[in-house]
């Protein structure tokens, strides 16, 4: 199961220091996280790249993001 | 969807970072004040002694720039569909530190722009600026290593997300309407400068673009000076720093090429030497531009996508500018404001009241 975190309507740099917690703290090779605007899309991408998790999907989810990022 | 964004890539905040460093030394030939091509503070308190809410007759202009910023970032938004009115995330507090933000800016001379505008001009003063900014950042991020929070903000109206645009938009309206009379102090219902910083600006046409240009620009990259600092210090991450640095670079070029650069620490324009209180300064406002999540620029880019809660602080600079030249809290070029000091040490404990009362762990 994938641990998730939901960043919507949180102002940076929280979505990113949830984001970079959760890869710290969970046991899952998975996170799913939840934004709502396109910059804290961009900028969990580039966190999650930047220590060694992959992107898997990014989607558009109604008016959010929906981000899947693996070990 | 996926739509690749150019801006957001390394290249793309360098890219925009050099293009800022380009037009705003461009804008001090042009006619705007030394080593003050761009600076969100000043120009908000200019803007603040135009409509009269201070009085202080040598820096009064509506700065055409400002309105730039947050038009060209609402058209930005609204072309790539990230219009997105938002707030409710604690907008007093946001107010507040939009204040203090203010008072500390003008206690040093300058926002995080304009003190690197300065270094890359030759003030040495700027150095102790910037030090003072990135202690201010460092001290945020304690806090936001801490659980420090102000909340979630959620989805608004259309016209909730539209108000500070139309404010400015109405703000343009009105220097449109009454353009600088030649020897006059006034024309119609808004304040000009006659000398001091206030009496210089580069022709309308030509700010109002490059503030639209920098806005779009800066919607696009996500461009934040507060940010470039905070990133680096909180995530070990340099993408926005690269942007600033490119910035510093470009524009260190191109004041040489242009004859603007200066260097020294004595007789600076719009500047003092006063080491402690450009580092204090500095520092006051960087806490409150790293606890409101923004620096002056990214707050007004912000407001175009619709944020009302960077429209609050926006305003709360504003007000900042007008109760720092009110009562004798801003600096000037002979030196600290009558009361400034005092204005400083009060803005740091409130600044740090608003962080410890907002831990939260999730």
């Amino acid at each position: 199961m994938a641990h998730k975190v939901d960043a919507r309507g949180l102002a940076c740099p929280q979505p990113v220091l949830l984001t970079m917690e959760a890869m710290k703290s969970t046991s899952d090779s998975e996170i799913e996280i939840l934004v709502d605007n396109e910059a804290s899309r961009e900028n969990v991408s580039r966190a999650a790249g930047t220590h060694g998790w992959n992107v898997t999907q990014s989607d558009e989810v109604g008016e959010d993001f929906r981000i899947l990022i693996k070990k | 969807m996926t739509r690749k964004n150019v801006f957001a890539t390394l290249g793309g905040i360098i890219a925009v970072g050099a293009i800022i460093g380009v037009l705003a030394p461009m804008l001090q030939k042009l006619g705007n004040p030394a080593n003050m091509g761009i600076c969100v503070a000043c120009f908000e308190r200019d803007i603040a002694g135009a409509i009269g809410l201070h009085r202080a007759a040598v820096v009064q202009y509506l700065r055409p720039e400002i309105l730039g910023f947050v038009l060209g970032a609402l058209i930005a938004a609204l072309i790539f569909r990230e219009f997105k009115p938002s707030g409710g995330s604690a907008p007093m507090t946001r107010f507040v530190l939009g204040l203090i933000a203010m008072i500390g800016a003008l206690i040093f001379l300058g926002c995080p722009w304009r003190a690197i505008l300065r270094l890359a001009g030759g003030d040495g003063n700027a150095i102790l600026g910037l030090a003072g900014l990135a202690a201010g950042v460092a001290i945020g991020t304690l806090f936001f290593k801490k659980g420090y929070n102000l909340g979630r903000s959620y989805k608004q109206s259309t016209a909730t997300g539209l108000m500070l645009p139309l404010i400015m938009f109405g703000l343009l309206v009105l220097r449109l309407m009454f353009p600088p009379v030649e020897g006059a102090d006034k024309s119609g219902i808004l304040f000009y400068s006659l000398q001091g910083p206030g009496a210089g600006y580069a022709p309308l046409w030509i700010s109002l673009a490059i503030g639209l240009g920098i806005g779009f620009l800066a919607q696009r990259s996500r461009f934040c000076t507060m940010g470039a600092i905070r990133d680096l210090i909180l995530f070990r991450q340099f993408h926005l720093m690269a942007g600033l640095l490119a910035l510093l670079a470009v524009s260190l070029v191109v004041n040489v090429i242009l004859g603007q650069f200066n260097p020294g620490f004595d007789g600076q324009p719009v500047a003092h030497t006063l080491h402690f209180w450009n580092f204090g300064g500095m520092l006051v406002a960087g806490l409150a531009f790293a606890l409101a999540g923004g620096c002056p620029g990214r707050q007004l880019f912000m407001s175009g996508e619709g944020n009302s809660d960077a429209g609050v602080f926006v305003l709360g600079m504003i007000t900042g500018a007008a109760l720092a030249h009110n009562w004798g809290l801003a600096s000037s070029p002979a030196g600290l404001g009558p009361h400034g000091a005092f204005a400083a040490i009060i803005g740091l404990l409130v600044c740090l009241g608003i962080g410890f009362a907002n831990l939260k762990k999730a």
